[in-house]
């Protein structure tokens, strides 16, 4: 009787642990956030934050938000991390392919441990790369040179995602399209690729994602602005670079800016992770089908 | 191994006289001979010999592990996919060599391949079957010949034609796999190779592929790898008993001959014992 007591104590005891651990790991979470939306919502109530480009008036007389907003970073995140979208995810999703489907080739192993190599690799050293690469020679910041940074950053988690879609598919389905005698290179990208879409899709967001929130490699490639910038041959805003910029500055009214901007840019991630996980979950039940 | 080909063996053929329309229709389509095949070192089939007669239906018994499969995957080159493989023979289709063929896609588009799993593609019923005429180059009307053709043939049509454009994946399995016969039929193959193909299926489903097999033999040939003796001996015209050589670990051919033989008179005690459910 006292050993069922002492078992059924010791239960209760790892139960209860483990609830503060659960608890402990999602605090940082929902603090991030509770200060996010707390701080940055006073500046965001506004509707013309998401389209004037205008620098809140000075301290420290004027009130915190007048017509003041961050358009011009929510542009140029879209155009930087888009142009970057267009470099990385037609070449990752192919090198994943590859990956996937040619598994024995000396080759991928090689490639595989690049990839690896290359999500390790601290993003300030990929904005350094892009700074020699596409400023220094054309002596003046770009949203390309940024956009190719980000793309970089991107190309790696979208191989690998893509690999991990691929590999997800039935060896069948494969065979099936090789035995009615059609190249392997039409069976990997008109029968396999369409039927690991979702899985793709997924990795793309989230490496949209992870390139949305990136600051190191923006910071001396596209540079920043604080003019509104369509021309991605210029310096350019971005919403991480408002954050850590405007953060950074004794002013209270530019710190809203800041807090605003930081919570858009958490909307953002938070939403894509979101529609990212829903079309995973279909990749699932549809390779469960195959 | 020897030569086995019962079909031309005088003395069987005028004892036994129904195999004397088998001996008219006697062409032979796939001639195996002196056939090893590797995975590596490793020797998986040694030595096979025997003929596949035209638009007959040929089953390959055997317990598991004895390389039937292995041995219907050298008839169309799927064995590509595993690298270091290779096999080492003949496999006469016609006059191509399908050893040694440098021309890979017209092999596989002559000698089509059911699967044990349907793998219905993520798509329509019509785009499954038109997937392949598609990627081919072939024009839309003939496409939609096709199609149709090749449902009806695979006795698929009446229970789908209003629904075409549903995605495949929502049909039963017995229904996937007639299916897949009708994509593989689509490219007009002349041999269609069939690994287990009813292993997955409920009796009533099995029933209707083995019945839509006898209607094939019209145009095709067919070489069918089961595990089970009873479906061998309902479909088949001949049987080839495999067994893995306890000695040497590889696949051999035992036996070859009409399957009324090889289930009422085997000549080798080790096929009997297998047929007699002695071991396998």
């Amino acid at each position: 009787m006292s050993r069922n007591l002492r078992r059924r104590y010791a239960s209760w005891t790892s139960l209860v642990v483990m609830y503060v651990l659960t608890v402990l790991a999602l605090v940082p979470l929902g603090l991030v956030l509770w200060f996010t939306v707390a701080k940055g919502l006073p500046s965001v109530i506004h509707p013309q934050f998401f389209f004037n480009s205008e620098l809140p008036p000075c301290e420290p007389k004027c009130p915190a938000v007048s017509n003041a907003g961050v358009g011009h970073a929510i542009v140029g995140t879209g155009i930087i991390v888009g142009i970057a979208s267009l470099i990385a995810i037609p070449i990752g999703v192919l090198g994943g392919i590859f990956l996937a489907e040619y598994r024995i080739a000396r080759w991928s192993n090689w490639v595989r441990l690049a990839s690896d190599v290359l999500v390790g690799t601290p993003s300030i050293a990929i904005g350094l790369f892009a700074y020699a690469f596409l400023v220094v020679p054309f002596h003046h910041f770009s949203a390309y040179s940024g956009s190719v940074a980000l793309a970089v950053l991107m190309l790696p988690i979208v191989a690998r995602t893509t690999e991990g879609a691929v590999s997800l598919i039935p060896n069948g389905l494969r065979e099936s399209g090789l035995a009615l005698g059609l190249p392997r290179w039409r069976v990997s990208l008109q029968l396999i690729l369409p039927a690991a879409a979702p899985g793709v899709i997924t990795g793309a967001l989230l490496a949209v994602a992870r390139a949305a929130g990136e600051t190191a490699p923006l910071l001396f490639t596209a540079f920043g602005a604080h003019i509104l910038e369509w021309d991605p041959g210029m310096p350019m805003q971005a919403l991480p670079l408002t954050v850590y910029k405007y953060a950074l500055l004794p002013y209270k009214s530019l710190q809203a800016q800041a807090w605003g901007a930081a919570l858009v840019l958490i909307v953002m991630v938070l939403a894509i992770n979101l529609v990212s996980r829903y079309v995973l979950r279909r990749q699932i039940a549809l390779a469960g089908q195959l | 191994m020897a030569d086995v080909r019962p079909w031309s063996d005088e003395p069987a053929a005028v004892s036994r006289p129904e195999l004397l329309a088998v001996q008219g229709a006697g062409v032979t389509k796939l001639k195996v001979e002196d056939l090893s095949f590797f995975y590596g070192k490793f020797k998986a089939l040694n030595d096979v010999s025997f003929e596949i007669p035209e638009k007959r239906i040929t089953a390959i018994i055997g317990p598991s592990g004895c390389g039937k499969s292995t041995l219907l995957r050298v008839f169309n080159r799927m064995y590509d996919l595993v690298p270091n493989s290779h096999a080492e023979g003949k496999v006469m289709l016609d006059s191509e060599n399908v050893v040694t063929t440098r021309k890979l896609l017209e092999l596989r588009q002559r000698v089509g391949m059911v699967f044990q799993r349907p793998s219905p593609f993520p798509m329509s019923i019509r785009d499954n079957i038109a997937f392949a005429p598609r990627l081919l180059g072939w024009k839309d009307k003939r496409i939609k010949t096709a199609v149709e053709e090749s449902l009806e043939r695979a006795a698929l049509l009446d229970e789908v034609k209003d629904r075409l454009g549903d995605p495949a994946t929502s049909l039963s399995g017995g229904q996937q796999q007639r299916l897949a016969i009708a994509r593989c039929i689509a490219v007009s193959p002349e041999v269609i190779l069939m690994d287990e193909p009813c292993s997955a299926l409920d009796p009533v489903a099995t029933l209707k592929i083995e019945d839509l097999m006898a209607t094939l033999t019209h145009d095709f040939t067919i070489v069918i790898v089961t595990h089970n003796m009873q479906q061998a001996a309902r479909v088949s015209d001949f049987t080839a008993f495999m067994l893995m050589n306890p000695g040497g670990r590889y696949g051999e051919l035992i036996e070859f001959a009409a399957t009324a033989d090889i289930f009422n008179q085997p000549q080798d005690p080790r096929t009997e014992a297998y047929i007699t459910g002695r071991f396998g």
